[in-house]
C-alpha cells in the first residue's frame, strides 16, 4: 500500500481537481438518503450471513451460524417506518465448530428440528436510527413459542440491483424452551447477520 | 502430635472417609445412569453435577490424603496375619489413590473433550481446564481410563466393605468399630481401657 501514499505534490493537484469538479458538476443531495433511495422490494439471498454466539462462563463461547435461510424485505421509500422483513431460518442447517454440537443443536434439547424445522422472524415495525440505520421490532418464533425480539439494521453496500445490511440483536432463548446449559453458557444469543437483498 | 492412642480413626478421618465413600460410589452409579439417558438436554444437566461432584470427591480426598499422612492410623489389630495387613494396607492406599485418581481422570477428559464446555462447579466456581491438548483422541482416551478406573475403585471397594464386615460379623473384631463414628465420640474415659488393652 505504500506506493500508494500520494506525495504532497499529487495530493495538491487531486485536491484541485475534486474542487474543479464540485464546481462543474450539480450538486448531489446534501444528505443521501440510503433507505428512501433503495425503496423496492428484495429477496434474501445466498450469499448472507447468519452468524450467532452464545458466550460461556470463563471466556469464550459458543460460534455459529446457519447455513439455510430465505426471506424478503421491503422498504417503502416514502415512509420507510411502513418497510418489512420477514425471514425464515432452517435450524438444521446449523453450523458450528464441532459436529457433536451441531447435532446437540438439532436436537431437542435446542431447535428440536424434528418436530420444529422453521425458525421465522416477522417484523412488525421499523424505527429509523439515523441515515442508514433502523430499528426493526419483530415476532420470533421458534419450537412452537412466538415472542417479540429486536434487531438493529445498518446499511453496508448498496447499488442499484442490490442492497446489503449488518442485522444484530440479542434474544433471551430461555423464553423459546431452549435454556439447556444455562448458567454455563449465556441465555443470551448474540446474532450478527449480513443480509444481502438482491431486488426482485 | 500422635493421634491414634486410641483405638478409632478420630472423627475427622471418619468424616471423610464416609463422606468420600458415599459421594465416590454414587457417583458410579451417577456416571453410569446419566450415560442411558435418551434426553440430550437432561443428559447435559446430569454431566455437569456429575463433574461438580467429582470436584468435590478430588477436594475431600485431596484432605483426606493429608490427613491421613499426618495424622497416620491406629495400629491394625495384633489378630491379623502379616499378609491380612499387608493386603488391608494395600487396597486402602488403592482406594484412597483412587478417590484422587477418579476425578483427576474426569478432569482431564472434560479438560481434553473437543467441545469445549467449561467446568463450572455447582454453577459457583469455573475451574479451568488441565493444561491438555483437546483432541477427539484424548477425549476418547481419557473417557475410558475414567471409566476403568471409577468400576475397578467401585469392585475393590465392594472388596474392602466386605473385608470389614467380614471382620465385624464373622472375627467379631473391631476392624469396622474404629471406623464408625460412635467410638471416636465416646467420653475419653471410656478409651483408657481400650488404650491399655491395645497396649498389651
Amino acid at each position: 500500500m505504500s506506493d500508494h501514499v500520494p506525495t504532497p505534490a499529487s495530493a495538491g493537484k487531486l485536491a484541485g481537481w475534486v474542487l474543479a469538479a464540485s464546481l462543474l458538476l450539480p450538486s448531489a443531495p446534501a444528505s443521501a438518503d440510503a433507505l428512501s433511495e433503495a425503496a423496492g422490494n428484495y429477496r434474501i439471498d445466498s450469499s448472507s450471513k447468519i452468524n450467532f454466539k452464545v458466550d460461556q462462563v470463563g471466556g469464550g463461547g459458543i460460534k455459529g451460524s446457519f447455513g439455510s435461510y430465505s426471506g424478503s424485505f421491503r422498504i417503502d421509500g416514502s415512509n420507510v417506518s411502513k418497510s418489512k422483513v420477514t425471514i425464515t431460518l432452517f435450524p438444521k442447517s446449523v453450523k458450528a465448530n464441532q459436529a457433536r454440537m451441531e447435532d446437540f443443536l438439532r436436537s431437542d434439547a435446542v431447535f428440536d428440528v424434528a418436530n420444529h424445522p422453521e425458525i421465522t422472524f416477522r417484523s412488525t415495525s421499523v424505527t429509523r436510527t439515523g441515515d442508514d440505520g433502523a430499528r426493526i421490532d419483530g415476532v420470533l418464533t421458534a419450537r412452537g413459542k412466538s415472542r417479540k425480539a429486536q434487531f438493529e439494521a445498518t446499511v453496508g453496500k448498496r447499488n442499484g440491483k442490490a442492497i446489503s445490511f449488518r442485522v444484530t440483536g440479542s434474544i433471551y432463548r430461555s423464553p423459546y424452551g431452549m435454556d439447556v446449559g444455562t448458567p454455563i453458557y449465556s441465555n443470551v444469543v448474540q446474532f450478527d447477520m449480513t443480509l444481502n437483498g438482491t431486488r426482485k | 502430635m500422635p493421634r491414634y492412642h486410641e483405638n478409632t480413626y478420630g472423627i475427622v478421618a471418619i468424616a471423610l472417609h464416609w463422606t468420600i465413600a458415599l459421594l465416590f460410589l454414587g457417583q458410579i452409579v451417577f456416571g453410569f445412569s446419566m450415560e442411558q439417558v435418551k434426553s440430550l438436554a437432561l443428559q447435559f444437566e446430569l454431566i455437569q453435577w456429575h463433574k461438580s461432584f467429582g470436584f468435590l470427591i478430588l477436594i475431600l480426598a485431596f484432605l483426606r490424603l493429608l490427613w491421613r499422612l499426618a495424622a497416620g492410623r491406629p495400629q491394625p489389630p495384633a489378630t491379623l496375619s502379616r499378609v491380612e495387613r499387608v493386603a488391608a494396607e494395600t487396597v486402602q492406599w488403592t482406594l484412597l489413590i483412587a478417590t484422587l485418581a477418579v476425578p483427576l481422570a474426569g478432569w482431564a477428559l472434560a479438560s481434553t473433550s473437543t467441545l469445549g464446555i467449561p467446568s463450572f462447579a455447582f454453577n459457583l466456581v469455573v475451574v479451568p481446564h488441565l493444561p491438555l491438548t483437546p483432541s477427539d483422541e484424548a477425549e476418547a482416551f481419557w473417557r475410558e481410563t475414567h471409566k476403568l478406573l471409577a468400576y475397578g475403585a467401585g469392585m475393590l471397594a465392594i472388596g474392602h466393605a466386605a473385608a470389614a464386615l467380614a471382620h465385624h460379623f464373622v472375627l467379631r473384631d473391631d476392624v469396622l468399630v474404629r471406623m464408625l463414628p460412635g467410638r471416636a465420640a465416646r467420653p475419653a474415659t471410656h478409651r483408657v481401657t481400650l488404650e491399655t488393652n491395645d497396649d498389651v
